[in-house]
């Protein structure tokens, strides 16, 4: 035991580990496990699919392209738009930002919109075989993830009128930028897979 | 190098547990302190080990006759369905979930998990989740019925129509129990890469941070498929989809695929922290280094790799094509090779050692006993001609509880003794560690032992009745499970009273080499603090005069003063 008036000292400089500015790497696991949720049920429709005897339900032989083909279109080339967003915010240009960011908003909207009237529009259900369960399953869980992705950004454009929010680094921004990029490349599988092998 | 002077006494001790009063409110309380956390997590656990052995004895109970006497067939399907799912969801995950807290932070020397409200977040799912499963008691038509596995076309059968079912709580349950753990694997895995102390590189990790980091990658890799099968096995249950409904073009095989994807891997999230407890005690209680610590470190990720790849081991009798069961037999039997790598290295490191017989250590003697044991029975599980045979039977169930109770369940309680003054800052009395030990062993062994035979003479699992043949295996296995319920008494006593009036623990009580013996017990709120030392060294030089850390003769000074 050490006596009052002893002095202990250490002979090197003593380490520091960070405490936080993690949230990135959290936030990119995160992401990849859940790309392993779509992946899932990618596999299942392709499982189901080969083995299908009859595929789509009665009196329907496929599913019409163009409207998905718009919208493909669009959430695609956001996926640039916000990449100029960023650009904007990393060269302090707020109001640069601020535009470019809502219109990536706007044309994810857009998305979510046609992805309406083409639900809309279609002759069978949830319930109708396992085509049906599997295109409402795979549309349906995508677009919540680009309404999350649009909720996300509104909650990043308002922090954006915060004075001083973007002092400390554009962390929020940068990852909800990657959400909407996976967001992205998740939605072209699904297009292929959905659409293109009929 | 710089030389600071520093004397810990001269400077003014923060608060040590500044987010919450120190006292035991705190345990009750949203707090984001892994070490708090930690022990919310182990306590909860174990609470729900006594509820998940009391379903097990009912269920021992009712099979200590041939007929179903004591309950009703369908009741006794609900009793097992939620013995085996309590157990793994409710017990075993959050337990190790709980060490995982406590023992990862001070043993890389970080002063918390990187993101400590998720982490809170991560607990306190448990009690909600739990309420949920046990709340399917009380529903119409009683809890699930399908077994852990949930295969359809039974487990969607629904058979009273009702929407609110005890099958739907339990898939809301599981589904909650996967949002948890993959916020702790986010946690865990983040927290290992990122937050290492200065010097600690891959290679001077220790073995359970190793296996942790395995075990949390496979929880990331594979629990998002079972969450897939499981959200479109809700889909078939309540809006009437057809997934896994023949009638309706989908397939019931594919649900099985999901739920092994994730639920073979599963086990080895179970095991390979317990791995890890073994190759941190056997070191400490035989005084010798670990045996290739290399080849025990990186065989954790052999392991993850293989476990990928073997799922389909479990499903060989439900119409898996030929090429298929070879090739998953070849792969099932490739991870003996990482797995015997790791007991190799533990026997070796105990030959010529100066062994010491405390509690932790024998739980781990026995469990790896065990799981020799039961390691040889998987393996021949997965030829696929004996599997065959006693697939379904008793043999699985044993074959399994041998490794998840007699060895993960061991490991767990040689953990929890091993580090229990640690983080509790008391002694625990060795007598009644010894008694717990022998009881567990003993009834262990008495109740999962016969079942091998009782399955090879071709007893079914999941029946409340069976031929008056297997009548000598089952009574012995149900005076085993009796013997094993009556084996909680001395641990609680031994927790309870050693926590409330125990001796105060030194530092080091066990002489063991790591980073979190060099903090006080129990360790401050943040551990090191702000001056975290540097890692020259794996902790496992015993007896090789190798320094462990720079400057150590500071920290175990520093560790010695009293708050
Ligand atoms: C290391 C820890 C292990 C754990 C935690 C474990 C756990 C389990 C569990 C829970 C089951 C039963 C699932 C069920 O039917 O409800 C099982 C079955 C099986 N285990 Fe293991 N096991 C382990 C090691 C092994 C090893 C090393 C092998 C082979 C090399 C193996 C091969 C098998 C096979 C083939 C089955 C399927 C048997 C059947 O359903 O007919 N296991 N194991
Ligand atoms: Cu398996």
């Amino acid at each position: 035991m050490l006596t009052e008036n002893q002095n202990l000292s250490l002979n090197h400089k003593p380490g520091h580990v960070k405490h936080d500015g993690h949230n990135m790497t959290g936030f990119i696991i995160f992401l990849c496990s859940e790309s392993i949720i779509f992946f899932a049920f990618f596999v299942g429709y392709s499982v189901l699919k080969i083995s299908a005897p009859v595929w789509y339900p009665a009196g329907i032989n496929g599913i019409d392209i163009k409207m998905p083909l718009i919208n493909t279109v669009i959430l695609v080339s956001s996926s640039f738009v916000i990449y100029f967003a960023e650009k904007y915010l990393h060269k302090k240009n707020l109001w640069g930002f601020r535009i470019i960011w809502f219109i990536t908003m706007i044309m994810g909207s857009y998305f979510v919109y046609g992805q309406y009237v083409e639900w809309s529009e279609l002759t069978f259900s949830l319930q109708s075989g396992a085509f049906g369960g599997m295109f409402y399953l795979l549309t349906g869980f995508h677009g919540l993830h680009v309404i999350t992705g649009i909720l996300l950004m509104g909650l990043m454009l308002f922090r954006s009128f915060i004075p001083d929010n973007y002092k400390g680094g554009e962390m929020g921004v940068e990852s909800v930028s990657l959400f909407w990029h996976f967001v992205d490349v998740i939605w072209i599988i699904l297009f292929g897979l959905i659409y293109l092998w009929q | 190098m710089t030389i600071v002077n520093y004397d810990p006494r001269l400077v003014k001790t923060k608060n040590p547990y500044p987010k919450g009063p120190n006292d035991w409110k705190r345990f009750f309380s949203f707090n984001t302190d892994a070490k708090v956390i930690g022990i919310q997590y182990i306590v909860t656990a174990l609470f729900f080990l006594l509820i998940g052995g009391l379903l097990g004895m009912l269920i021992r109970g009712e099979l200590i006759t041939p007929p179903s006497d004591l309950f009703d067939p369908t009741v006794y399907n609900g009793l097992y369905t939620m013995h085996g799912t309590i157990m793994l969801f409710l017990f075993l995950f959050p337990i190790l979930s709980g060490l995982t807290n406590l023992l990862v932070p001070p043993m890389i020397g970080a002063p918390d998990m990187a993101f400590p409200k998720l982490n809170a977040l991560a607990f306190w799912l448990v009690p909600v989740f739990s309420i949920i499963l046990l709340l399917s008691f009380f529903v119409p038509g009683g809890p699930a019925s399908s077994g852990w596995w949930s295969y359809p076309p039974i487990s969607i059968q629904n058979p009273l129509g009702k929407v609110l079912n005890g099958e739907m709580l339990w898939i809301i349950a599981i589904s909650l129990s996967g949002i948890s753990s993959i916020i702790g694997a986010v946690n865990f895995v983040t927290t290992i890469i990122r937050m290492r102390a200065p010097g600690m590189g891959f290679f001077k990790m220790p073995i359970f941070i190793w296996t942790v980091l395995a075990a949390q990658l496979l929880q990331l890799l594979g629990l998002p498929a079972l969450t897939g099968g499981a959200i479109m096995l809700f889909f078939d249950l309540t809006f009437g989809t057809s997934f896994f409904r023949v009638e309706g073009g989908g397939d019931p095989v594919l649900f099985q695929h999901f739920f092994w994807f994730y639920s073979h891997p599963a086990v080895y999230v179970m095991v390979l922290p317990v791995f890890g407890i073994f190759s941190e005690l056997f070191p400490v209680y035989s005084r010798k280094p670990l045996f290739g610590y290399k080849f025990v470190a990186v065989a954790s990720f052999g392991i993850t790799i293989l476990s990928l790849v073997v799922w389909v081991h479990h499903m060989f009798y439900t119409g898996t094509p030929m090429w298929m069961r070879n090739l998953f037999m070849f792969t099932t039997m490739l991870i003996a090779v990482p797995t015997g790598v790791k007991v190799f290295a533990w026997i070796a490191t105990l030959w010529g050692g100066n062994i010491r017989l405390s509690t932790p250590m024998l739980f781990c003697l026995g469990g790896l006993f065990n799981f020799i044991f039961g390691g040889i029975t998987g393996v021949m599980l997965a030829t696929v001609p004996v599997d065959i045979h006693v697939g379904n039977t008793y043999f699985v169930v044993a074959h399994f509880h041998y490794i998840i109770f007699n060895t993960i369940a061991f490991g767990i309680f040689a953990a929890i003794y091993h580090w229990f003054p640690k983080f509790t800052g008391k002694m625990f009395y060795e007598g009644l560690g010894k008694v717990h030990f022998a009881l567990t062993f003993i009834g262990a062994t008495l109740n999962w032992l016969p079942l091998h035979w009782a399955g090879l003479l071709g007893m079914p699992r999941r029946v409340a009745s069976y031929d008056p043949e297997f009548a000598i295996w089952n009574v012995l296995a149900s005076v085993g499970a009796f013997i094993l319920g009556v084996a909680s008494i001395p641990f609680i006593l031994n927790m309870v009273s050693s926590w409330v009036r125990g001796k105060p623990a030194p530092p080091n009580p066990w002489k063991a080499i790591g980073l979190e013996w060099l903090l006080p017990s129990p360790p401050p709120h943040e551990n090191f603090e702000e001056d975290i030392p540097t890692v020259l060294n794996e902790p496992y030089c015993y007896g090789l005069n190798k320094p462990f850390v720079e400057d150590e003769q500071f920290y175990i000074e520093k560790s010695l003063i009293k708050h």
